[in-house]
């Protein structure tokens, strides 16, 4: 694999994710790589959700969950005693699984975080590129004071991207984007989504096996061990997951013989 | 000719529901008597009110705009009253209004799950304690606080500020119950959209939540306030009795409320004009929380699933 020889952005080390005293996840290394699009894969219920989440310490909001392990962002372990989860958040964001823009206009969805983090420059500026990196303003340009929720699924979905967008993180974190939309939508999205990867990192759960080949560059197998705990079974690169699995899982997963 | 019916057909057809229809009628029912009775109240009211005015030397106008209220010899002008009763209203909600938001915003957005399942009920406990404690709170413990603190030459032992205080604890439950329903009934995407762009728990709570949830706020805020206009044992009690038109709140002033209670205690003569102005005085209250009730219905319907 070449993209060894890049650093990763992000390492997990030995990661295991509880709710309360049930264990989600268990014992998940893996490296996310700069500039590309990695999928995570795998059954309902694997965890796949739960590990993307942890990577932004959005379980953090969750009474009763916690973690072992490391989650290393730039060398740096985001669960250790020093580290503002709200910093990590702004560097990290996130896109979820049904759009939730905010009750308010379509200006104000990007500029509400922009303004939030300290953006001190051209507000219109701002939200002009952020909507054209989100392939959405040609569609809103002339209407960006009416209220974001009259928009379609598939255009509150990429007002959402362009609002993650407005916070300048690194990654971006991308929880089924698709889930709640048309097929027409969802290839919108998977073509924004590698036009993106050239600025960003991409991490995007999804149930979609087809949205895995067609749109990302790695891919992560998760499934659900016997304890009900979600392993990771497979990661490389997505060519390889699903021309040529290593593991019997995997195999079994992507025909369709399971899952 | 007669063609053989499937005999699935007979399934189909109608079959009598007489407990279906029983509980149908007994609704019915339960809503016809809550109507009628709003009804015979109003109608009560209404034709009480026109015996007043019908008096000699009773106008509307001077009812309206009057600045004293001397039944004895026949000025009968609301304004003291009302200002009486804005002002204790006032102070109600300088308290109720502020904390009542506050301790909603805490139980909703920080408290843990088992700190919230501790606070709310000892929180309602407040609006289970009886007018009439309060008003004694009032008069022996909030009163001499503030004797004691501006001095007793400016208090006067009836005052306004005590009796509105006081009502703004009572009405502090009320308000933090009902925001907090509104904060907690904005969906949990919504915070973690903000979240998930790096706000902290209080600009999520303050700019996203609580708009999203200001049509339910504004709701509780209202009826808050129609609480405070209406409520008549603490003022009755603490505030004065006796009409002075004063916009001191350390003042001895009888509220709308207050007047009615005295007067309709029982020393009065029936059928006379002071008698007959308390049913003027409750039309004009009923007009007042009438009208704020129409306005907070106004508010909820403009706001309404604002973040669906």
């Amino acid at each position: 694999m070449t993209e060894n020889k890049n650093q990763p952005i992000i390492t997990v080390k030995d990661l295991s994710i509880f709710y309360k005293t049930f264990r989600a996840v268990k014992n998940v290394d893996l490296e996310i790589f700069e500039n590309k699009i990695t999928a995570i894969i795998g059954p309902s219920g694997c965890g796949k959700s739960t590990v993307l989440r942890s990577f932004n310490r959005m379980n953090d909001f969750i009474p009763g969950a916690s973690i072992q392990g490391n989650i290393l962002f730039h060398d740096k372990n985001i669960y250790d005693e020093d580290v503002d989860p709200v910093q990590v958040r702004r560097m990290i964001g996130m896109v979820f699984q049904k759009p939730n823009p905010f009750p308010k206009s379509i200006y104000e969805n990007i500029a509400w975080g922009a303004k939030m983090n300290g953006f001190s420059g051209n507000m219109d500026d701002l939200v002009e590129k952020t909507l054209q990196d989100a392939a959405l303003w040609d569609e809103v340009k002339d209407e960006l004071n009416k209220n974001a929720l009259s928009l379609s699924g598939g255009q509150q979905q990429r007002l959402c991207i362009a609002r993650a967008l407005a916070v300048k993180p690194e990654i971006i974190l991308m929880d089924e984007p698709c889930s709640a939309l048309d097929p027409i939508a969802t290839l919108k999205i998977e073509d924004l989504m590698r036009e993106l990867s050239h600025n960003y990192s991409i991490i995007i759960v999804t149930h979609n096996m087809q949205q895995a080949a067609r749109a990302s560059d790695m891919t992560a197998f998760f499934t659900m061990d016997e304890d009900r705990a979600g392993v990771m079974v497979e990661y490389g690169l997505t060519t390889q997951i699903f021309t040529n699995p290593k593991n019997k899982q995997t195999e079994d997963y992507i025909t369709g013989r399971f899952g | 000719m007669q063609i053989a019916q499937n005999p699935l057909v007979n399934k189909l057809r109608k079959k009598p529901r007489i407990g279906e229809n029983l509980i149908q009628a007994v609704l019915l029912i339960c809503g016809i008597i809550s109507v009628l009775t709003t009804i015979g109240i109003v109608f009560e009211l209404g034709k009480e009110s026109l015996l007043f005015f019908t008096m000699p030397g009773v106008t509307l106008k001077g009812f309206l705009t009057g600045t004293s209220w001397q039944p004895a010899i026949g000025e009968f002008g609301i304004l003291p009253l009302l200002t009486s009763t804005l002002i204790t209203t006032f102070f109600a909600m300088l308290i109720a209004l502020p904390l009542g938001l506050g301790a909603a915003i805490f139980l909703s957005e920080y408290a843990s799950p088992k700190a919230r399942k501790t606070l709310k009920p000892a929180l309602e406990v407040l609006a289970g304690i009886p007018t009439v404690v309060y008003g004694y709170f009032a008069l022996t413990v909030m009163t001499p606080f503030l004797r004691l603190l501006f001095g007793s030459d400016t208090v006067q032992i009836y005052n306004m500020l005590s009796a509105g205080l006081v009502m703004g604890i009572m009405i502090l439950p009320l308000v933090s119950s009902m925001s907090e329903d509104a904060l907690h009934a904005v969906p949990r995407s919504l915070r973690e959209a903000a979240f998930g762009l790096g706000a902290t728990r209080f600009e999520t709570a303050v700019k996203v939540v609580v708009p999203a949830a200001l049509s339910g706020i504004i709701a509780a805020f209202i009826i808050g306030i129609s609480r405070a206009v209406g409520e008549t044992m603490i003022v009755a009690i603490a505030a004065g009795s006796g009409s002075a038109f004063t916009f001191n709140p350390l003042n001895a002033a009888e509220t709308m409320t207050g007047y009615i209670a005295r007067i309709s205690g029982g020393d009065v003569a029936y059928d006379t004009p002071e008698y007959n102005s308390i049913f003027a005085i409750g039309m004009f209250l009923f007009l007042i929380t009438l009208a704020l009730n129409l306005v907070s219905r106004r508010i909820a319907a403009r706001f309404r699933e604002v973040y669906e």
